[in-house]
């Protein structure tokens, strides 16, 4: 208890700040700040994974992110025949001739020697494998685009729940980790971080520029929710009494009867969106928990005090016979993956899928931002990391508007000068997490929560 | 003659917007490299030190032009770069003495510079978009074409034109004249073989009795001065736009590694490599064959390699194949 008093302290500090957003401002506000910081949360606790526990600097977070939101676009939507049938079988079929292309190149890596005949066998068949690609996809593609282009022009998923693509998230963004992984991770650290944000650029790329597979900037909307609409609970019997049981005093308090009805048709309607909110609320919380669980674990196990002196001291850690490179791998995968759920996470609240949206300032470096306040590799930290900045992100406006009429005060209201601040408010929170940064860099370089070993 | 109109085509397309496009790149590509050498971290913060004095060349340019100041056909912004340029060495030194020092002497490991570096990216993002706006903003003027498309047409009589913007024209000459100018100096005197000395051996640089301190502060005054004059190129070439310039560090770190980082020449020639390759592959050659090759197999599809979305794409793919088989990059750079 004595030991962990400070993140208990911490966390309390969190949950009273979203609780006084919720009295000051609105429950709904406060909600979703909530559900942001849960998913934050899971973003952290993967890059905390990868740089907390061995070190590996990943740039790479936005790729994972925006690779999760396409499995539940993949997963959630139903599958759209008519696309299918123009262009499912080409489609398919250049699978299988990368597939091949891909095992045909292996096969001659692991079958001869480093020779200038295998290089040049290796090229051909890049070559050709790409000309006859470029010769099956072209058409198809250009068919499927051509289906209802205002509502689908894409070949659609499967239409299953939206909850397995949060598994679905993990597992493509660990297949994308395992292929970076296998190119990148034996780079320095200064470079990993480079190659990594550049990849994770021409994931975007691919994902914003083949409508066939993602509609691109066309953008996905209406996706399904695990959780009920507001439309539904506003005419559901039971969700309406339940809105008058928590309202009984103020109630209780109109005698007029068409007054009170006017009410609680109002209460109901602000009661249906901050209990869908509280759903997803509590569904991020359980993967939350999950995870913290499992990490928790992990870190204190045999495998986790590997890890450490892997990362703190690599040249030994392979002395002692461990295999530095296929743990890097492992846990550069395994935090990917985590990442990935976080972008099936996000897709499945908002509801709509827009690769366009998706830029390295938001989903890389404040992620960093995160890791680093909250304390790497300590998870606790991390997710309150994720908690704290995101908290600052959303409400670095009204912080910012509040201070600059503060100080501004002694202007008059038409002064060009306090205009243009008020104006330019929405970038006093990159001011703002660059100064927090900095300052905690500075000052507590392992963050509010730092890490903590256990002495066996 | 048709061989001749598919040589314009390419030179009007390809070579002479790569070649302005690629200085523009290499000039931020050299400081990137320089600050990687010598104070031996990736700055993050290098599209952004480029905005901050670009931003500043524009609000002198502004002024100037209220001042009812112009120089004729050149843009006005000429005059308004070194003004930008002592704001952004004033940044920067201040920002090294508050912030940067700390770790160096407190001997950080790499990775932690980068980050702080990913700090002042924030905060420098934040000052300029507060200062400027996020918006596109165009501060050109003066002449805007040396050869137009029509007068290259009647010149000579051939299909095709060729037109030469005045800034492509701007952008080369300046950057020869601050590339040569640079090396010189590295080459040459005193403190630019004490900066190579530094960045070649830190201990043996120390032993010899080389200043830490100067080396440090013209390393970034040589940073501030590029940075300031590459983005305010791009400003006139395309137009001023923070995203886009906080966007713009991506070519940059890949030209720097392609080029072998540590190096400044490699990062001036690695531009120009990312430049060109961008726009080869994306360029849609069906024309150029149509003059080439005889009627009868004349190409009816685009002939492009990639669509132009990708543009990005191929650069970082570039480098991705350089770090994998060349990790040192093209032209020899630090061996990490």
């Amino acid at each position: 208890m004595r030991q962990n008093l400070d993140v208990i302290i911490a966390y309390a500090i969190m949950l009273l700040l979203i609780v006084l957003v919720g009295l000051l401002q609105s429950w709904n506000i406060a909600l979703s700040i909530l559900c942001f910081c849960l998913i934050s949360a899971v973003m952290t606790m993967g890059a905390n994974i990868q740089w907390g526990y061995a070190g590996l600097i990943n740039f790479g977070i936005m790729g994972y992110t925006a690779l999760g939101g396409l499995a539940a676009v993949l997963v959630s939507v139903p599958p759209v025949n008519e696309a299918w049938q123009v262009g499912g079988l080409s489609i398919v079929l250049c699978a299988f001739l990368i597939a091949l292309m891909i095992f045909s190149i292996r096969f001659i890596i692991k079958k001869y020697k480093k020779s200038k005949k295998r290089n040049y066998g290796i090229a051909f068949i890049i070559v050709f494998g790409l000309i006859f690609l470029r010769l099956i996809s072209g058409p198809a593609i250009e068919s499927i685009e051509d289906v209802n282009p205002a509502t689908s022009g894409f070949l659609g998923g499967m239409g299953l729940p939206i909850l397995f693509s949060w598994i679905v998230g993990a597992f493509f963004a660990g297949a994308l980790a395992y292929v970076i992984g296998k190119i990148a991770l034996g780079l320095r650290a200064d470079y990993l971080a480079i190659a990594t944000l550049l990849i994770s650029e021409i994931v975007i790329a691919v994902i914003k520029h083949e409508d066939w597979l993602s509609r691109g900037v066309k953008n996905v909307i209406g996706l399904k929710r695990p959780v009920p609409y507001e439309i539904d609970l506003q005419n559901k019997e039971w969700f309406i009494d339940l809105v008058t049981k928590f309202n009984q005093g103020t109630l209780n308090l109109i005698t007029d009867a068409l007054e009170k009805e006017q009410m609680i048709k109002q209460l109901v309607i602000e009661g249906s969106t901050v209990f869908v909110k509280l759903c997803f609320a509590g569904l991020f919380s359980v993967v939350v928990i999950i995870l913290l669980i499992i990490t928790q674990k992990a870190l204190y196990s045999p495998w986790g005090r590997m890890m450490r002196a892997i990362r703190d001291n690599e040249e030994a850690a392979n002395a002692m016979g461990k295999n530095v490179v296929k743990q890097h791998l492992l846990i550069f995968v395994l935090g990917s993956a985590i990442v990935g759920i976080a972008g099936a996470m996000m897709v499945t609240y908002d509801g709509l899928f827009t690769p366009g949206s998706y830029r390295p300032m938001r989903y890389t470096f404040l992620i960093w931002v995160m890791v680093i306040v909250g304390g790497s590799g300590n998870n606790f930290g991390a997710v309150l990391g994720g908690f704290a900045v995101w908290f600052l992100w959303i409400e670095a406006a009204p912080i910012a508007l509040y201070l600059i009429n503060f100080f501004t005060s002694g202007l008059a209201e038409t002064n060009e000068f306090r205009i243009h601040l008020i104006e330019s408010i929405p970038y006093f929170r990159f001011l703002m997490m660059g100064v927090g940064l900095l300052l905690i860099m500075r000052y507590r370089p392992k963050g509010i929560l730092p890490e903590k070993i256990k002495n066996l | 003659m048709d061989f001749i109109n598919a040589i314009v085509l390419l030179l009007n397309y390809i070579f002479v917007p790569a070649l302005s496009y690629g200085s523009q790149l290499a000039l931020g590509a050299i400081f990137v490299s320089l600050i990687y050498g010598i104070l031996r971290f990736a700055y993050f913060t290098a599209g952004d030190l480029m905005s901050f004095g670009t931003m500043f060349t524009i609000l002198f340019t502004w002024y100037f032009q209220s001042l009812g100041f112009s120089l004729g056909v050149l843009p006005t912004a000429l005059i308004a770069i070194p003004f930008g340029v002592i704001i952004t060495i004033f940044y920067v030194l201040v920002k090294d003495k508050l912030i940067f020092s700390y770790y160096r002497f407190k001997k950080s490991p790499p990775v932690m510079l980068a980050m702080v570096s990913i700090g002042t990216m924030f905060v420098t993002q934040a000052i300029v978009r507060i200062i400027i706006g996020p918006f596109d903003r165009r501060f050109f003027d003066g002449e805007k074409f040396i050869l137009k498309a029509n007068e290259f047409k009647e010149m000579t009589g051939l299909n095709e034109g060729l037109t030469i913007k005045s800034t492509q024209v701007i952008t080369l000459l300046i950057t020869i004249v601050v590339v040569s100018i640079l090396f010189w100096f590295l080459n040459k005197t005193k403190t630019g073989k004490s900066m190579r000395a530094y960045s070649d051996n830190e201990d043996l640089a120390l032993l010899s009795g080389i200043d830490p301190k100067k080396v440090v502060m013209i390393t970034w005054i040589i940073a501030a001065i590029l940075a300031t004059v590459g983005g305010t190129l791009y400003g006139l070439d395309k137009s001023f736009k923070p995203f886009t310039y906080f966007n713009n560090m991506l070519p940059i770190f890949a030209a720097a590694i392609v080029g072998g980082i540590g190096n400044p020449f490699g990062a001036f020639l690695g531009g120009y490599v990312i430049a060109f390759s961008e726009i080869l592959v994306t360029y849609a050659y069906r024309k150029f064959f149509i003059y080439l090759l005889p009627e009868s197999i004349e190409p009816d599809s685009l002939l492009q390699l990639l669509s132009t979305d990708y543009k990005f794409a191929v650069s970082f793919s570039i480098l991705v194949v350089v770090l994998l088989f060349r990790p040192s990059g093209i032209f020899k750079g630090k061996v990490l």
